[in-house]
């Protein structure tokens, strides 16, 4: 397999309306040689318009997409040397796997001889050698997939393209054929664009993490610091675990449970959200009932951590605190204890979501 | 054998476009025996409509009039007058079964891409209905329409155009052809829309993104897929022409030789006597010809449908 280095891909200011719906609303996005991108996104938020514009099957209302520099964005679908993986069903029913793979090269008037055996070195790489003279009918959801990727990258495609790839298999497959996909992603160096509205997929498996809201990118950074330091309330919202807490906002600090945080952007009214991550609340238990304690009302065990949930005197709030399940041996439902906010700076969001 | 022929075919059409797999693997037998009771009322009907018929005839075709076997009735249904009316009739199925299929084949085709819900409702129920229609009724309303003194034809006089100026006749062959498109096109919407339905916008997608024309999408996908579907009903539509009794018996009153009109002639003794057993012999070249061409539709079926599960 020849290992070319993968494309730059840049979006700029992508518009696309349809009737009264701003499918994508000025979406920029950069992806450097070889990197895998996962757009995230809530349902309908623009991810695979995005998708099909790159890949052309859809065309932009305005703003620009160049590969390497160039522009592409007149360039007709079948010109682009895209190799898109699509959600589920795309296999052509009346050609084999091997067929299937050896499409794009048949196309591409390769000879017959060469373009098997480059399908049948594709096959070997996504495990399906023994399954080459199958019918998609005859394969499993999850094989059709990898037959789809096979298949994908025999163009030996600019840019790979995959909408939701695994999303239709279950959980398993899902997890197994994702870390096979990154595999061979990191193998052959292709520039990739991964849309999933899967967090702990898309964490898993990009360099870069897109989260997308209402047509736009709301942040794009490696999957820790997209955790760590959301840029938005969407963000910080959308991607793990938060707590929503009643805050005042009073110069520059962000005051809730009796204590004070720096406040770290979001919104700026009076009255706000404050987003806090279950990890970044501590307790300890307590004789004393005020604005910073609560009571823990549950609490549930996942292995090596424990979440548990404690409402708050102050407003009444339900908290989810995560902490090491060895400390959490004591704190049982009705337990009295003080929270502190371990976080060095908090988002805040509008009020009135709660 | 009437135009019921027709409207059989349609109900058997449908159930086979699933999956018949599944229903085989039940394994218990009191339970199949059981599953099958509900289906005693169809066994009687079939036995005592179908069966019986079907063996009256073939028994009947070896037989000679002094009740000896015989192949002779066989043999004298390939001479003469016999033996044009099958080809006559053979040459109506395969005209109006191609005219069908192709004028079916493109309306289908433009209804399921246009994307309108609502349009392919009201197509496929009136599909439904014409495709059952035939028989006198039918050609009565050809009559009364493009017949020589029917009302389009008159119409048409006043605005100077001459319809029958040519050598259309609607009581000749071309006329029987474009009646029995009546049914036909129907019929061809009804069998062929499930595959065109069954075409995935991702196959089409897929083959562009893979660098293909949109020429080149057919060739390799669109119509391999189709083919097997295209061919089928052709040989579902031949067999309903080919058998079709009412409307020809209507509209031709003997002019053309068919051979269903043949068999009804000849089964029913008015004109000749003692030719009844020739009768039940062309009855078996019938059986065979419809018998064959629904055996190419089912297997050709069967192979369209394994690409439409899922
Ligand atoms: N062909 C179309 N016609 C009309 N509206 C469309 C069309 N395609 C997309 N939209 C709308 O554009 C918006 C974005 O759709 P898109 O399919 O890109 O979302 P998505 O992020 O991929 O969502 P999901 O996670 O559900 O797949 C949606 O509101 C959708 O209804
Ligand atoms: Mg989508």
């Amino acid at each position: 397999m020849t290992n070319k280095s993968g494309s730059a891909v840049e979006m700029i200011n992508l518009q696309r309306i349809f009737g009264d719906v701003k499918a994508l609303d000025g979406l920029n996005l950069t992806i450097k040689p070889g990197q895998l991108v996962a757009l995230l996104g809530p349902s309908g938020c623009g991810k695979t318009t995005a998708l099909r514009l790159l890949a052309g099957l859809d065309l932009a209302d305005g703003g620009q997409i160049t590969v390497d520099g160039r522009d592409i964005t007149n360039v007709p679908a079948n010109k682009r040397d895209m190799g898109m993986v699509f959600q589920a069903y795309s296999l052509f029913p009346n050609l084999t796997a091997v067929e299937n793979v050896a499409f794009g090269l048949k196309v591409r008037g390769i000879s017959e001889e060469i373009r098997i055996k480059k399908a049948k070195e594709l096959l070997d790489l996504v495990g399906l050698s023994r399954e080459a003279n199958r019918y998609s009918h005859q394969l499993s959801g999850g094989q059709q997939q990898r037959v789809a990727l096979a298949r994908a990258l025999a163009i030996e495609p600019k840019v790979l393209l995959l909408d939701e790839p695994l999303s239709a298999l279950d959980a398993k497959v899902r997890t197994q054929l994702r870390d096979e996909i990154r595999r061979i992603q990191l193998e052959v160096g292709t520039t990739t664009l991964f849309v999933t509205h899967d967090q702990e997929e898309a964490m898993a498996m990009a360099d870069l993490v897109g989260v997308m809201s209402n047509g736009k990118l709301e942040q794009i950074a490696a999957p820790d610091d997209i955790y760590a330091n959301p840029a938005t309330a969407f963000v910080a919202s959308f991607v793990g675990a938060m707590n929503r807490i009643p805050a005042k906002l009073s110069s520059g600090k962000v005051e809730f449970l009796g204590q004070s945080v720096k406040y770290g952007g979001g919104s700026s009214a009076t009255t706000v959200v404050a987003l806090v991550r279950p990890e970044s609340i501590s307790v300890t238990p307590t004789k004393v009932n005020d604005s910073k304690s609560g009571t823990v009302i549950a609490r549930s065990f996942l292995g090596p951590q424990t979440r548990l949930t404690v409402k708050t005197h102050e407003h009444g709030t339900h908290l989810h605190v995560d902490m090491a399940s060895s400390d959490a041996l004591e704190l049982t439902a009705g337990t009295n204890v003080s929270l502190t906010i371990t976080a060095s700076t908090v988002l805040t969001d509008a009020d009135g979501k709660n | 054998m009437t135009e019921q022929i027709q409207s059989r075919n349609v109900v058997a059409a449908i159930p086979n476009g699933g999956d018949s797999r599944s229903r085989r693997q039940t394994s218990n037998l009191r339970k199949n025996l059981f599953d099958y009771s509900g289906l005693i009322p169809f066994f009687v009907f079939a036995t005592l409509f179908i069966g019986g018929p079907t063996f009256a005839v073939i028994f009947n075709a070896f037989l000679s009039n002094e009740g000896s076997w015989t192949l002779a009735n066989v043999q004298l249904a390939f001479t003469d007058v016999y033996y044009l009316s099958l080809l006559s009739s053979l040459k109506l199925a395969l005209a109006s079964a191609s005219t069908g299929v192709i004028f079916g084949l493109a309306i289908a085709y433009g209804v399921a891409i246009s994307g309108k819900p609502k349009l392919q409702k009201i197509v496929s129920t009136a599909s439904g209905v014409f495709a059952n229609t035939g028989g006198v009724p039918l050609a009565f309303f050809f009559i009364a329409a493009i017949g020589n003194y029917g009302l389009v034809t008159v119409g048409l006089q006043k605005v100077g155009i001459d319809i029958y100026s040519g050598s259309f006749t609607l009581f000749g062959f071309s006329g029987l052809v474009l009646v029995y498109l009546y049914f036909q096109i129907p019929l061809m919407i009804i069998v062929v829309y499930p595959a065109l339905e069954g075409i995935k916008s991702e196959w089409r997608e897929a083959a562009v993104n893979l660098g293909a024309s949109k020429a080149l999408y057919w060739r390799y996908v669109g119509i391999p897929i189709l083919t097997p579907a295209v061919i089928g009903s052709f040989f579902l539509l031949f067999a309903s022409a080919f058998a079709a009794y009412a409307t020809a018996n209507v509209l031709t009153q003997g002019t053309i030789p068919l051979l269903p009109l043949q068999v009804g002639t000849l089964v029913s003794g008015d004109v000749v006597a003692d030719q009844a057993n020739v009768g039940f012999a062309m009855g078996l070249v019938m059986i065979v010809v419809v018998g064959i061409a629904m055996t190419f539709y089912t297997y050709l079926d069967r192979r369209a449908s394994r690409w439409r599960k899922r």
